[in-house]
């Protein structure tokens, strides 16, 4: 994969520094994100100094909390050389019918147990879409696309459509609890919830899992390459049902999460995000066809999404231009990402 | 290559099926010209994006086009927009509507080209790179409607293309039919057919065999693109606005129809008459579930549920242990 950098010493300066770029790109592609979030974020504070105000800064930490848990289960599985576009709907699944039982049936259950409800919810799906793409054998884009529809059509027709505007107490009071709370210069109290460090947290166990364990490794060998995979020993229907499950407990506990932060339960909510979440996975460096990425590149990917979405307004682009700067965004780093690999 | 005649005998045996259950339910009335009339006009636009899906997927080597629904949209929108400039639809109605199906067929054209550069000469992977258009396809048409409904109005003879029959045979129904009638051929009778399917059999023989891979790519996504225009036209004909997000769920209604069709999604094989009777199959189930007064989210479940079901009976042979003989294993 990387080429030898001995051969790079006799080239002139000039090539040198060029294919040391190039080298830098294919080792480390979340290189080229960092640059351009940060030549993005330095462009808008110039254009409009609000940006730097802790206030929209605390916004965009909020912002990327359940987007960047979607990504994480995403890279996963784009890291196997898969491909999700139900998390949304087992996130809307999960949150919705967590918040009609605990309101209608339970209403007493502490925070922690409704919590680990949605992610084992949120696993159980998942492992419906492992078990599916493991036996059928065909892309699991198609696969997924099926139990999309499976599980939001199940969700709508027979759980119910209707908006949830008041949560039980302990889900808003989980979504109100600060981590950090001071006063604006303009009187107005910021806050940065206490559920935002769910985020490093899960990035953390991500990370642990991918590259300190067993599983981790075989999730990048299935990624390279499946056949010879299988024939290494690993079992590829444990990986293909443990990283849908993985990516479905995720998917469960950001739809707790976006419920209790937004402080009511729409069923509608979530679906149709999802190639945002994916085009941050994508930006962050890991290839759609599998074996490479880092968490730390995911994370990057999906601030440079967020950043991107709200802060188009702040430098004067009207937000109907929001779509065409992400789909911008994602063919150009596919296209550079491929050029670079060519090359090197 | 497999012989798939099981598949065909399968999917007509639904229609049949579906006709006679829907007869029996609703009393006959399911079988009244008007009904059937009106089943066969809403067919064309997901159709026409079925046999899109499917050329792309016949491409092999991950190939799919996911941006179908969102070109036919911008197809519609950039073609209102851009004719309603210059000419008026309520006052010069024929060369409003002529100019407004060149446009919207050529913004299809130029949408689906642009897929296929990217594919075939950036190396970018279909997925990604369909994903990324869809986006750009939608932001684009959200952009020039400024996300507003455009509205077209019902021109002659743009409307009676959505509304008016031939021979009691929605006139819609026949474009499509004459536009599926085009690809067959296309795959049958010429050696682009054969490179597509062969070179989605095996990619890596199709190079060192000396196939002109990248203009076939090139070929297939601008003819899917180029499909996507017409359902473009045909939404806007049967509509009297056309609007950005129109059809949400067409994308997974496409992949649905290709793959009861029997398109395989690693590439290499798929036929537009089966595309064309698993269409009609679908419409007949819309319409019987309508008939029974379902909800729309029923529907998307049926949907989900069919299209795994699908997607098993390919898997394990179902066809071809329903019809011993008609269809070898494959090896």
């Amino acid at each position: 994969m990387n080429p030898a950098p001995l051969d790079l010493v006799d080239a002139g300066p000039r090539p040198a520094r060029a294919s040391r770029l190039r080298d830098l790109v294919a080792r480390r592609p979340e290189a080229i994100t960092f640059v351009l979030l940060v030549a993005i974020c330095v462009a808008v504070s110039v254009a409009n100094p609000a940006f730097l105000q802790a206030s929209s800064l605390i916004d965009i930490g909020r912002a990327s909390v359940v987007m960047g848990l979607f990504a994480l289960g995403v890279f996963v599985i784009l890291a196997a050389g898969g491909i999700d576009v139900s998390f949304t709907a087992i996130a809307a699944f999960t949150m919705y019918s967590l918040t009609v039982l605990v309101s209608k049936h339970v209403p007493g259950l502490p925070m922690p147990v409704i919590v680990l409800m949605a992610m084992a919810g949120g696993a159980l799906l998942g492992t419906v879409n492992g078990l599916l793409v493991h036996h059928l054998r065909v892309p699991s884009l198609i696969v997924t696309i099926g139990t999309q529809y499976l599980f939001r059509g199940f969700l709508l027709s027979f759980i119910g459509t209707v908006w949830i505007m008041s949560l039980p107490p302990q889900m808003g009071a989980f979504g109100r609890m600060p981590l950090l709370q001071f006063e604006a210069a303009s009187g107005a109290t910021i806050t940065l919830p206490m559920y935002f460090l769910v985020l490093p947290a899960a990035a953390l166990v991500t990370w642990w899992i991918l590259n300190r364990t067993l599983m981790g490794k075989a999730i990048f060998a299935v990624g390279g390459n499946a056949g010879v995979a299988a024939r290494l020993g690993y079992n590829l229907r444990t990986v293909h049902v443990f990283m849908f499950a993985y990516a479905g407990a995720l998917a469960g506990l950001a739809g707790i999460i976006h419920t209790c932060a937004n402080r009511q339960s729409n069923p509608f909510d979530l679906v149709g995000t999802e190639i945002n979440v994916i085009a941050a996975v994508v930006l962050g460096g890991a290839r759609i066809t599998g074996g490479t990425g880092t968490v730390l590149g995911t994370l990057l990917g999906v601030l440079l999404v967020v950043v991107v979405n709200s802060v188009l307004v702040l430098v004067g682009i009207p937000s109907t231009w929001q779509r065409v700067v992400v789909g911008g965004f994602i063919l150009l780093a596919a296209a550079f990402f491929v050029t670079c690999q060519k090359k090197s | 290559m497999r012989t798939t005649g099981g598949q065909l005998v399968m999917l007509i045996a639904i229609n049949v099926l579906l006709l006679a259950i829907g007869a029996a339910i609703s009393g006959g009335s399911f079988l009244s010209l008007f009904n059937l009339q009106s089943m066969a006009s809403q067919l064309p636009e997901i159709g026409l994006l079925a046999i899109g899906v499917m050329l792309a997927m016949c491409a092999g080597n991950g190939g799919i086009d996911l941006s179908g629904i969102a070109l036919a949209n911008l197809s519609g929108v950039l073609s209102a927009v851009l004719v309603g400039m210059f000419l008026s639809s309520a006052d010069q109605e024929a060369a409003f509507s002529l100019a407004f199906i060149a446009v919207a067929v050529l913004v299809g054209a130029v949408g689906g080209t642009l897929n296929g550069l990217l594919i075939a000469r950036m190396n970018i992977t279909p997925i990604l790179c369909t994903l990324g258009t869809q986006m750009a396809f939608t932001g684009i048409a959200v952009v020039a409607s400024n996300g507003r409904a455009v509205t077209v109005g019902s021109p002659e003879p743009l409307s009676s293309i959505g509304n008016a029959t031939f021979l009691q045979v929605p006139i819609g129904f026949l474009v499509f039919m004459a536009a599926a009638g085009l690809i067959a051929a296309l795959l049958k009778f010429t050696p682009y057919g054969l490179w597509l399917m062969l070179m989605g059999t095996n990619p890596r023989a199709a190079t060192y065999a000396g196939f002109p891979k990248a203009r076939v790519l090139v070929a297939t996504y601008a003819m899917s693109g180029t499909l996507s225009g017409l359902a473009g036209v045909i939404i806007a004909a049967r509509n009297v606005n056309v609007k950005w997000d129109y059809g949400t769920s067409y994308l997974l209604i496409a992949i649905l129809i290709a793959v009861m069709a029997g398109v395989r999604p690693e590439g290499g094989y798929g036929r537009v008459i089966c595309v064309v009777m698993a269409a009609i199959a679908l419409q007949l189930l819309s319409s019987m579930l309508n008939f029974g007064g379902l909800s729309n989210f029923v529907r998307d479940f049926a949907w989900g549920a069919l299209l795994l079901t699908f997607l098993a009976v390919g898997r394990y042979d179902l066809v071809g242990f329903l019809t011993p003989g008609t269809r070898k294993k494959p090896v």
